[in-house]
């Protein structure tokens, strides 16, 4: 196994080209545990660490640039308020020593359903920038670049330079199933968000279906009862039975499975519940900021 | 492999560090897996992917082919006798035409890097006719079943009958349990190192709890005689049990003696999961008739072990599940059938706590439910029914030292609860944690009881001893110990122990450990919480002979009798002080070996049950407080607060390490350790998926430790490992019914067994 070690993004972008083969690493928190159990031998590794600018974050036209080689203990200490949902889902990384290695951009190529920043990115409509040598830049929503089970949208010479998240315009929420109080990865999760700015409602749910996936018909059902009952502009307490509903309608969109962490029928339920207390505490803290 | 030498003046009774701790924490202490010797090969293991197959043959060639290859072995190559297995010779050390679990070993490889024995190993082609396999043990004993080994599936099945064999009763509970299959999960993985000495002999530095009985397995493999193949105990990272049966032993001395070269085996932790046995799960059918008053008229137990694929210690596991299964209670009329039997699931054998965890899930789920049929508290009804000292047991033996079951029950209600929330909590306090999951919804509190009793030592006729040597000399002008055991230290703090025994017994300050190794006698095997009793024991022994040598000697130098040793001063019989021991001793070395024995016990009658099975009983009890997401069954423990009588802390901070361990482990048992096991396969072999308890979820203790001598054992000890890994389990179960309203008759208690 060849090891690569640019120091440039520009050399990185040379190497994945000339080898498709080679698999990106930046924390190797993923990428070391497949190999030491033996399921994946590439042809090389391409190691990000040495190019400096993916580990940087910046505002960038109104969206955090989030470099793909930002860890989650800096998520957690430096845009605990400007990404809370991102930032809450990152707290939820193994140990402290993995949130310290572990990687936004490396949890996106991974692409495991299990992900734990996947809910949160997708609640908040962020963007991936991928780039390639020979096409440059492309951006790619984030629902759209979950394509298979830990596949992505990546081509074979495109690594991921940064994420695009903008700030929101209300309330986060991110909760995690784990059979443990720590250290656990997801049995099910699920991301929220408020756009009062658009009146829109932002879904992500984890660990229950082959890809990381929103909650379309939950999120525009609740989007449109808040609409339908003027409570964007009334900020008034939720009807009976809302958030309820929503949680019913966030279950109908997963198709989990049953496995070692559980069954496909708890996942289903606590997703329902998850959605239920998400959609109750972003609103009330919704009304709390008025 | 380096000598032990601490300077401090803790005698029994005080807490001196441990000579080890400083290492371990600043990740100096050189482990089993640390071991290095130059021009060393790498020594793997290739293992059955299936859990019942004959094997046609056997191709190593592509593999003998790969360069860097050294040696690749099979069965065939075994010089002696291929059987190993603590209580049966059922195992071959390498399979010969049946494999009879997923994870048996079938070849070894040697080469100059572990990587090249890996891939190596993959290029051995063995033709495997897949056999019919039994993974239901509830099916093991039944007509036309899959025959795991030649003498049936049956293991061992023990009776107990005492009292009137047709008890009525008022009042009658009853209730099925069953117990998943816990692992050790010891953070040092098998590793070891042989060491070929050009003889046709070897030393082999190795991870162990027992290196006498490994030396008699290794030998037997390997057809040498004991002085050929000596032992030393390497750094050790936890054991639990989970070192009593071989791992890499056998296979790195085959491996050293066929390359001529030193090979060093060190599993990965997937590997490890496949590599030492694991806790029987138990499915556990109970019943207890009462009065109206809650007083037990009778009890009976259907107990139901899976041993896996081989025996390992599953008898000695049927026999404490068995004769201890029934709980600290005074039960007049008893009827218990307890059975090990064999399938083609993962060989199961040692684990802390030996048989009395899975039964205590049973017998103290079915108390609660008689408690609260007769309308008497939880707490008192084990009070009601609990031993006492003078009292007769289940199988007839008499209860000749403290059992102070009453007293530790109501000393763990008796302890400050807990707090109860008010207002907002940071989410780290809730069940889920940090991920979120509620802000105190859903989010109910229970409380829970329980009380265990455990044997400490070998029972049932086993004549269980340990051997000490101990050496006084003086070195630079001050008298120095020597005290050499081959007593494994597994991290429990023995060495601590050994050392404060000689300062308290010789007047000594300095006391130096010998590495553990074969070249004394036998100290038994560090399990079954008998260490500081059985090796402490015979380290005791071991000073007094030094002592009484030394006055003999004094007493030849000063021609006067009726000498002691008082610190480290000769005193006469009038309480003069006439020498110093430095002076008595001058050039001399005093060494006294001696082998020490504890009481003997007996093996209890075939049909009735009824005999003195056990040398001491050791007793303890929980109370646990969680909080519990009963919408989505996620599970804080809040508070788990213990009592145990430990006859004599000879090291009081080790005793509460152990008591927090232990609670820890049984802890976790009750809500998450269990390796799942799927037609005979290993379906979560890594801490990914094996989830033991975090710092996080387990609590801050309060730890009430009493000291009830027993007259019988040394310095009136009892042994303290095992308890707090019983009692706690069922403690946090009763709590989380507590909280739930539900009967959960199962651990590990997953969430959905909550919410669905």
């Amino acid at each position: 196994m060849d090891f690569l070690a640019p120091s440039t993004w520009a050399e990185a972008l040379a190497a994945k080209a000339e080898r498709p083969d080679a698999l990106p690493v930046a924390g190797g928190t993923d990428v070391m545990v497949e190999m030491n159990f033996d399921h994946r031998r590439p042809g090389a590794l391409l190691d990000l660490t040495r190019v400096a600018p993916l580990g940087e974050w910046a505002f960038d036209d109104g969206r955090v640039r989030l470099g793909a080689g930002v860890t989650y203990a800096r998520v957690i200490a430096e845009l605990g308020s400007t990404l809370p949902g991102l930032a809450m889902a990152s707290r939820t990384v193994g140990s402290p020593q993995i949130r310290n290695r572990g990687t936004v951009g490396g949890n996106l190529g991974a692409a495991s359903p299990a992900g734990d920043s996947h809910p949160a990115l997708l609640a908040a409509d962020a963007v991936v920038e991928v780039e390639s040598a020979a096409r440059g830049v492309r951006h790619v929503p984030v629902a759209d670049f979950y394509t298979g089970v830990k596949r992505n949208a990546l081509e074979q010479d495109e690594l991921i330079s940064a994420v695009l998240i903008a700030p929101p315009s209300g309330p986060q929420q991110f909760c995690k199933i784990g059979t443990r109080n720590a250290m656990v990865i997801a049995v099910s999760a699920f991301g929220f968000a408020l756009h009062p700015d658009r009146r829109a409602v932002g879904t992500g749910i984890g660990s229950a279906a082959p890809t990381p996936r929103r909650a379309t018909d939950a999120a525009a059902f609740l989007a449109g009862e808040l609409e339908a009952a003027g409570l964007w502009e009334s900020r008034a307490a939720l009807p009976e039975g809302l958030a309820a509903e929503f949680g019913r309608k966030v279950r109908d969109a997963a198709a989990p499975i049953d496995d070692v962490r559980g069954t496909a029928a708890y996942r289903l339920h606590t997703l329902s519940v998850m959605a239920r207390r998400a959609a109750t505490w972003a609103w009330d803290e919704h009304r709390r900021a008025a | 492999m380096t000598s032990t030498e601490t300077r401090t003046t803790g005698k029994i009774g005080d807490s001196p560090l441990r000579p080890d701790g400083t290492l371990k924490v600043t990740g100096e202490f050189a482990y089993s897996s640390d071991l290095w010797h130059d021009d060393m090969c790498w020594g793997v293991t290739l293992r059955s992917p299936h859990p019942h197959a004959r094997i046609h043959g056997i191709d190593v060639s592509a593999a003998l082919a790969l360069p860097g290859v050294h040696a690749v072995l099979t069965h065939a190559d075994v010089p002696g006798l291929n059987r190993v297995g603590l209580e049966h010779l059922d195992q071959p050390a390498l399979a010969e035409d049946v494999v009879r679990y997923q994870g048996e070993p079938v070849a070894l490889v040697a080469a100059d890097h572990p990587e090249t024995a890996r891939r190596a190993a993959k290029r051995i082609v063995v033709d495997y006719e897949e056999l019919p396999a039994l993974t239901d043990p509830r099916r093991a004993l039944d007509e036309g079943v899959p025959q795991v080994q030649p003498g049936g599936n049956l293991v061992r099945e023990l009776t107990i009958r005492r009292g009137d064999p047709a008890p009525q009763a008022p009042v009658v509970v009853a209730l099925d349990f069953e117990v998943g299959m816990q692992d050790q999960a010891f953070l040092g993985p098998e590793s070891g190192l042989a060491v070929p000495d050009g003889e046709g002999g070897l030393d082999l530095y190795v991870a162990t709890q027992w290196l006498h009985v490994d030396q008699q397995q290794v030998c037997r493999v390997l057809d040498l005689p004991p002085d050929r193949a000596r032992l030393h105990l390497a750094g050790v990272g936890g054991a639990f049990g989970g070192r009593e049966d071989l791992s890499i032993h056998v296979h790195a001395c085959l491996l050293a003696l066929h390359t001529g070269k030193p090979v060093k085996m060190s599993y990965a932790r997937d590997e490890s999961f496949f590599g030492h046995v694991h806790r029987h799960p138990a499915w556990l059918r109970y019943e207890f008739g009462a009065s109206e008053e809650g007083r037990l008229a009778y009890a009976k137990a259907d107990i139901l072990f899976d041993g896996g694929a081989y025996a390992s210690s599953t008898t000695a596991v049927v026999g404490n599940g068995g004769t201890l299964g029934l709980g600290p209670y005074n039960i007049p009329s008893v009827t218990v059938d307890a059975r090990g039997v064999y399938t083609n699931n993962p060989p199961c054998g040692a684990m802390r706590g030996f048989g009395c965890v899975q039964a205590a899930f049973a017998h103290e789920a079915l108390m609660d439910e008689l408690a609260d049929r007769v309308g008497v508290d939880r707490v008192e009804i084990r009070a009601l029914n609990g031993m006492r000292d003078g009292d007769l047991n289940i199988t007839g033996q008499l209860i000749d030292s403290a059992a102070p079951v009453a007293e530790l029950i109501r000393t763990v209600r008796d302890l400050p609860l807990p707090a109860s929330p008010e207002g907002e909590r940071d989410i780290r306090d809730l069940p889920g944690g940090a991920s979120n999951t509620t802000h105190g919804e859903g989010v109910v509190r229970g409380i829970g009881y329980a009380v265990t009793y455990k044997n400490v030592g070998f029972s049932e006729g086993f004549d269980d001893y340990s051997t000490a040597r101990v050496r006084l000399e003086l070195t630079g002008g001050e008298p120095v110990a020597t005290v050499h055991t081959a007593a494994a230290e597994v991290g429990q703090g023995l060495i601590t122990v050994e050392q404060q025994i000689c300062r308290t017994e010789l007047g000594v300050d300095r006391v130096v450990v010998h590495p553990k190794n074969t070249f004394v006698g036998s100290g038994g095997s560090t399990s079954a919480s008998r260490q500081t009793y059985v090796t402490g024991g015979a380290v005791k022994a071991a000073c007094e002979a030094v002592r009484a040598a030394v006055l003999r000697l004094a007493s030849a130098r000063l021609g006067v009798g009726g000498l002691r040793l008082d610190g480290d001063k000769i005193v006469s019989a009038s309480g003069e002080v006439l020498a110093s021991l430095a002076d008595v001793l001058g050039a001399e070395a005093v060494e006294e070996t001696v082998e020490w024995h504890h009481r003997p016990t007996e093996e209890i009658d075939p049909e009735t049950g009824q005999g003195n099975a056990h040398v001491q009983y050791a007793f303890s009890a929980h109370r646990a407080v969680v909080d519990v997401d009963v919408e989505l069954g996620l599970v804080k423990v809040v508070a788990l607060d213990t009592a145990q009588d430990v006859g004599k802390a000879i090291n009081p901070d080790a005793v509460v390490g152990q008591i927090q361990g232990g609670s820890a482990q049984g802890m976790g048992l009750a809500l998450m350790e269990e390796i799942v096991v799927t037609d005979g396969k290993v379906r979560n072999p890594s801490f990914t998926d094996y989830l033991i308890p975090t710092i996080l979820d387990m609590p801050p203790m309060q730890v009430k430790v009493l000291e009830y001598a027993d007259p019988h054992a040394p310095y009136g000890v009892r042994g303290v490992g095992e308890p707090p890994t019983i009692s706690s389990g069922p403690a946090v179960a009763a709590a989380i019914r507590a909280a739930t309203g539900k009967a959960l008759r199962r651990v590990p208690v997953r969430p959905e067994h909550i919410t669905l």
